[in-house]
């Protein structure tokens, strides 16, 4: 009965009640998961992510090391139970293939893996559940992790996913949404301003994506002052539970990420 | 910039903001769905002046509503629930019907799943502006969002919906408006509209108020008038909704195979073709030889998913049920305007559709007469399946989403664009973007539980009305296969090429073997204008003796198309050259057609000559046939040769030829007119083309018949019958003929009535000669055309001619009935008809210039090969009256468009009544060889007995109007599209003896 939904009806509502331009509800979960240097769950709406970082250490395979910076491995695995019908991913399936490099050449730019020569940074990604936009909550997630890991990043990394309806924009599209419309994930880099991921898999009108690319853009801003706010009271409230005076550091690294 | 906000909301809202339920795949896997809602404070009432909802779009509701209703003083909003929109639409689409509407998305959801029609007739009506809707969207508003409780069914959460929406507006109203001075001034109302009794009672208990809607309507100022509108639902009885179960059968199984066979064997079952009726999409008729008359189907059920031109196993009932054919008109896609795609898989008597075509059906039940019993009966089997690819339109009020970007899978119905078929379901992921466009669709199958065949998309043909697409649509409506001719075909083509002539005559060359040189003989051929595939030619002279030699040369393709090889299998394959208003589609590579074998004039070319010695009363002294070289010394068109022959200051010789020629033609024809050939007629008119590139129409007009149509015809009938005669004696058993039965007289029967009912005319059928002269006799001494009206519609009673394997049938069936000959075959066109090219063949082993080919010794391989062109050649017939169709409708349009410029008038024709319905007339423009209808709406009278039809002086307001079969009216002729499929459809209205436009 999908098509008997309207992706955005006359009164400019989405089919859950947002308007076009509304990221959908999204919480930060940057707890300590055990054995992973750093972790973090995202959810956007109902797609939730958990990715656990590992490293930097020293790399497992010899012979792939390199020695001026760290070699970044990830792996994802997509959970059963995540979407309505169970179904069993292969671990060398493709798709899943794809994501990793995807997510890996996000981040290669930003992490700054020449700090860290002869070692090996494993991000491991679990897709828990799925409703739309599951890239982008990978790569938010990511983000929040390896923060959280204290690996030496450049700038944080917001991914946001833009669709268009005739020739409405939408943002943060939800399965519904993604099954219908041609859309985009675009990851930036919100202090430069930089891009560091476009994925595109549907066909989209050239006039268009323009627009999208640039809202995308926009939103991963809005999304970073989130992912900072998160950061920054998992920080807090870890100095706080040390109890000790580290204040100054604390506020130096809050000077930094305020430099936007 | 825009700005990009965040929802947030609060974990514990997860009750009411998640929605869980399961869904069946279509695979019979149940999956879980999780949707996620946010509830939003900031969805606006739509309250003109609200002090709380601000809002910048569209037109707001009034203040106070509406302050005419008796029951409301203070002014009320009305709200009606999912049924009303269901079943009043024509009353909430009326002008009358001015009270403002809030409209919730609950409702407009539910109207949306359950009808797609009705819901886009709903979206209309939101946007027109005299109309004061607004659409409130509350379930993305936290205090109206309902969650479906457990065992609550979905109607009884949205009827709570509805209430909870309605109580929220009321106390919205009270909250927001400002008391003055303490005193409560009395308040706007908003009303919920249902006619569901145990929704009423519940909210009534809760303190909204409701009404149903014919007391609502009864209150209302102008209450007389709606009241009318009201459409009659024994809705009064507790929930009318029933939810749709399981699906349930429509239609019934067929029989095992084997039983068909048995049955079939003991006489019990008929086979047949089924023909749908194009007029009445419930009825179709099957022909079978156990009965005189053709066996009825009538209803969806008893054609049991049977598509025109299936093979199909029929049982007939007891002859108490045998009806007369109907005799009103029913339009698909009107009675069924409102069907849903996805919902017609379920049969219910709340189906409105369902409930629609039943009514339609019996009305029309009662008004069948009594006389005139036809057989009825049902299918049971299917032997075969005639499907192919359908040229279709999308119907666009079938459409989930018109979104162009959209790129979900959406069900639609496709329109084909033949009446005989019924819509196919399908789904799409374009269908957007086909709308407006031909497309190609195949039937895949039809269940028995689906009311429509489900097909798929094939292919888009492009816009409609793009000369292409019609055109390609056209040839793949009729079959006709229009590739262009592989390489294997054209390497058996002459290695010449263009530069191919006649070698110098030798005893040595092969062409010259066994060849008469007739290259002195004065040689013409006579054709119509811009003919390029000339295959004969003719020449007369007169002999020492007094006698005449009259020749007729035709092109000697056989020469060229040798047997079995891949040129002479697509040959056969294609049959015949098809030849369209504007493209003619060759049998044979244009090299042949147009050149090699073409008997142009000044140069030698290979012929097939049929030479006969006559005597000066035209009888056949002696007939030679001979394969000859000649050079044509003149080719021209009809009307050339006409002025040639009537120019009395020209003396030469081929000025003699063609009078001498002409002289012996009229005295054929007389001597075949007292033999009984008949001189039918049929409705052939001529496009004007604008330019050779161009191919805009610019007029119609009848085809004239000159004496040289005429002439050439009876040659090419003599030479037939001649060649007809040979081959037949050589090859008893595999001759290549053509045969015309006798009509059954049974087909006539109708036509003798109304001639006798409203002219007093007799027609005798009782041989074809009978026929001719009572065909004379059919005069009308103030309507010339009269005649040539009853020749058409005599015609149409008619079996069509085909072609036959001598040995195949008895010798007593040989004849030909519209050319009273007992002996016919073709010979004549071999460039353009494949059968023309098997007589050749055999008429030059006849003569003992080439041996036979094996392949014509077989009867069963001759009668293959004609099974073929026999379909081939009726579907190009089809396919060329179909052009001349469409361009008959282009031309139209263009007269439509120029009339309305210049003086806004319409284009009227003269046409002739053929047909009565009962709620209709069946009229013919013969100017414009156009067949058409003209329906009736309001109430008239028809008299089945006596073919009248009678508006009654109460629509006519002066007098009774009576039209009668072969009355003579004025048409209103008008190409309108239809608004959903995009079908050009030409709308005729009557305008004299009385304008029936507003009828």
């Amino acid at each position: 009965m999908s098509s008997r939904i309207e992706i955005l009806n006359d009164g400019g509502y989405r089919s859950d009640g947002r308007r076009q331009y509304e990221l959908r509800d999204m919480t930060f979960d940057m707890s300590e998961q055990a054995g992973a240097d750093g972790s973090a769950i995202i959810a956007h709406g109902l797609t939730q992510v958990l990715v656990s970082v590992f490293g930097p250490r020293e790399a497992k395979m010899r012979s792939q090391t390199l020695h001026d910076r760290a070699i970044i491995n990830v792996e994802v695995s997509i959970a059963p139970f995540s979407t309505g019908d169970r179904r069993k991913r292969a671990r060398g399936d493709k798709r899943i293939l794809e994501f990793a490099s995807m997510i890996k050449a996000t981040f290669e730019p930003v992490v700054q893996t020449s700090l860290h020569p002869r070692s090996q940074i494993d991000i491991f990604v679990h897709v828990l559940q799925q409703d739309g936009g599951v890239l982008q909550a990978c790569i938010n997630a990511t983000t929040l992790a390896l923060a959280n890991a204290g690996v030496p990043l450049l700038d944080f990394v917001c991914a946001v996913t833009g669709g268009v309806h005739a020739a409405a924009p939408m943002l943060d599209l939800t399965t519904l949404e993604e099954n219908d419309l041609p859309h985009v994930t675009v990851a930036v880099m919100p202090r430069t301003g930089r891009v560091t991921l476009v994925s595109m898999e549907t066909r989209l009108h050239v006039d268009r994506f323009e627009e999208i690319f640039r809202l995308a853009g926009q939103a991963g801003s809005v999304l970073h002052k989130e992912m900072r706010a998160a950061v920054r009271e998992r920080t807090k409230g870890v100095v706080d539970a040390m109890g000790s005076g580290l204040r100054t550091s604390d506020f130096a690294e809050d000077a930094m990420m305020d430099d936007t | 910039m825009v700005e990009i906000t965040i929802r947030k909301r609060q974990r514990e809202d997860a009750v009411i903001t998640q929605r869980k339920f399961f869904k069946k795949t279509a695979r019979g896997k149940v999956i879980k769905v999780i949707r996620e809602r946010y509830l939003r404070d900031d969805v606006v009432c739509g309250i003109d002046g609200c002090r709380e909802c601000y809002s910048t779009v569209g037109p707001l509701l009034p203040f106070n509503g509406a302050l005419d209703h008796k029951l409301f003083p203070h002014g009320h909003f009305v709200l009606p629930d999912t049924n009303v929109f269901l079943a009043q639409m024509d009353l909430l689409e009326s002008t009358l019907f001015t009270s403002p509407i809030i409209l919730l998305q609950t409702v407009l959801e539910e109207v949306r799943h359950r009808s797609l029609p009705l819901y886009n007739r709903l979206k209309t009506l939101v946007k027109v502006d005299d109309k004061r809707t607004w659409i409130f969207y509350n379930e993305y508003r936290s205090e109206t969002a309902v969650v479906r409780e457990e065992d609550e069914s979905p109607n009884d959460r949205n009827d709570r919906g509805i209430r909870k929406g309605t109580s929220w507006y009321n106390s919205h109203i009270s909250v927001t408006r400002p008391t003055t001075r303490g005193q409560i001034t009395p308040l706007p109302s908003v009303v919920l509209l249902t006619d569901d009794v145990a929704n009423r009672l519940k909210a009534e208990k809760e303190g909204i108020p409701c009404l149903s809607v014919r007391k609502y309507v009864e209150g209302m100022p102008k209450a007389s008038q709606l009241l009318d509108l009201l459409a009659a639902t024994d809705s009064e009885a507790l929930e009318p909704t029933v939810a749709a179960g399981g699906r349930g059968a429509i239609y019934e199984d067929y029989l095992p195979t084997g039983e068909l066979a048995a049955g079939i064997k003991a006489g019990k079952l008929h086979q047949g073709h089924f023909n749908a009726n194009q007029f009445n999409y419930l009825e179709g008729s099957v022909s079978v030889p156990a009965f005189e008359k053709r066996i009825l189907l009538v209803g969806r059920e008893n054609m049991n998913r049977s598509v025109d031109g299936d093979i199909v196993v029929v049982e007939v009932f007891d002859e108490k049920e045998w009806k007369a054919p109907a005799d009103e008109v029913i339009d698909q896609e009107v009675t069924l305007k409102n069907d849903d795609v996805e919902d017609s898989d379920e049969e219910g008597d709340n189906n409105e559709a369902i409930v629609e075509e039943r009514k339609a059906l019996k009305t029309e039940e009662a008004a069948r007469r009594a006389a005139e019993k036809q057989p009825t009966g049902r299918v049971v089997g299917i032997i075969k399946r005639n499907w192919r690819a359908y040229v279709c339109h999308i119907d666009s009020t079938s459409l989930t989403s018109s979104n162009a970007t959209s790129l979900s899978q959406q069900t639609v119905f496709a329109t084909p664009v033949s009446r005989l078929l019924p819509r196919i379901r399908m789904r799409t992921r374009q269908a957007p973007t086909l709308i407006g466009q031909k497309i190609l669709v195949t039937i895949d199958k039809w269940d028995i539980t689906s009311r429509y065949p489900e097909g798929h998309f094939v292919r888009a043909l492009g816009k409609v009305e793009s000369k292409e697409a019609e055109q390609e649509s056209l040839l793949l409506e009729f079959d006709v296969p229009y590739r262009p001719f592989g390489k294997a075909i054209l390497d058996c083509l002459p290695s010449e090429g263009e530069q191919w002539v006649v070698p110098p005559k030798s005893e040595t060359s092969l062409e010259w073997r066994d060849r008469e040189d007739l290259r002195d003989l004065n040689i013409c051929s006579i054709d119509p204008p811009n003919c390029q595939d000339i295959d004969d030619a003719l020449h007369a002279r007169r002999l020492p003796n007094g006698n005449i030699e009259a020749g007729v040369h035709i092109a000697d393709v056989s020469h060229f198309v040798l047997p079995d090889n891949p040129m002479d299998d697509e040959a056969a394959s294609r049959g015949t050259t098809v030849y369209l208003v504007d493209k003619r589609i060759d049998m044979l590579p244009s090299l042949l057609g147009t050149n090699l074998c073409s008997l142009r004039p000044f140069v030698e070319r290979l012929a097939f000559s049929v030479i006969w010695e006559l005597s000066p009363g035209a009888e056949i002294v002696n007939v030679r046939f001979t394969k000859s070289v000649i050079a044509s010394k003149f080719a021209f068109t009809y009307a050339e040769a006409q002025k040639r022959k009537d120019d009395l200051k020209l003396h030469d010789d081929l000025t003699e030829s063609i009078r001498m020629l002409n002289t012996v033609a009229q005295k054929l024809k007389a001597g075949r007119m007292t033999a009984g050939a008949l001189n039918l007629a049929s409705p052939e008119v001529k496009i004007h083309l604008d330019s050779s590139e161009s191919s805009d129409p610019i007029d119609v007009e009848q085809k004239e018949m000159l004496e040289t149509n005429s002439l050439v015809e009876e040659f090419m009938l003599l030479a037939n019958i001649s060649v007809a005669r040979k081959i037949q004696e050589t090859f008893p058993q595999t001759a290549v003929l053509r045969r015309h039965l006798p009509p059954p007289s049974a087909n006539f029967e109708k036509l003798q009535d109304i001639l006798k009912k409203r002219k007093g005319l007799n027609l005798d059928v009782s041989s074809s000669g009978a026929l001719a002269a009572s065909l004379d006799k059919c005069l009308d001494p103030t309507e010339p055309a009269f005649n040539t009206l009853v020749r058409i519609m005599a015609t149409r009673c008619m079996l069509s001619a085909e072609y036959f394997c001598s040995g195949s049938v008895s010798k007593e069936t040989f004849g030909h009935y519209g050319l009273a000959s007992p002996i016919y075959t073709h010979f004549t066109s071999p460039i353009r008809r494949y059968a023309d090219v098997l007589a050749h063949r055999q008429l030059s082993a006849a003569i003992s210039h080439t041996p036979l080919h094996a392949s014509l010794h077989s009867k069963t391989h001759v009668e293959r090969v004609l099974g073929v062109v026999n379909r081939r050649h009726r579907m190009a017939q089809m396919a060329g009256r179909a052009s001349v169709e469409f361009y008959v409708g282009l031309a139209l349009k263009a007269r439509v468009e120029k009339s309305l410029k210049v003086h806004s008038g319409k284009v009227t024709e003269e046409a002739f009544v053929i047909r009565t319905f009962r709620n209709g007339l069946g009229v013919f423009v013969s100017k414009l060889g156009l067949e058409g209808l003209v329906t009736f709406k309001r109430e008239t009278q028809f008299d089945a007995e006596n073919y009248t039809f009678t508006i009654p002086v109460a629509e006519t307001g002066d007098k009774d109007v009576t039209i009668a079969v072969f009355d003579k009216v004025v048409v209103s002729i008008d190409v309108e599209k239809d608004r959903n499929t995009q079908r050009g459809k030409v709308k005729m209205t009557l305008v004299s003896p009385i304008d029936s436009t507003a009828l």
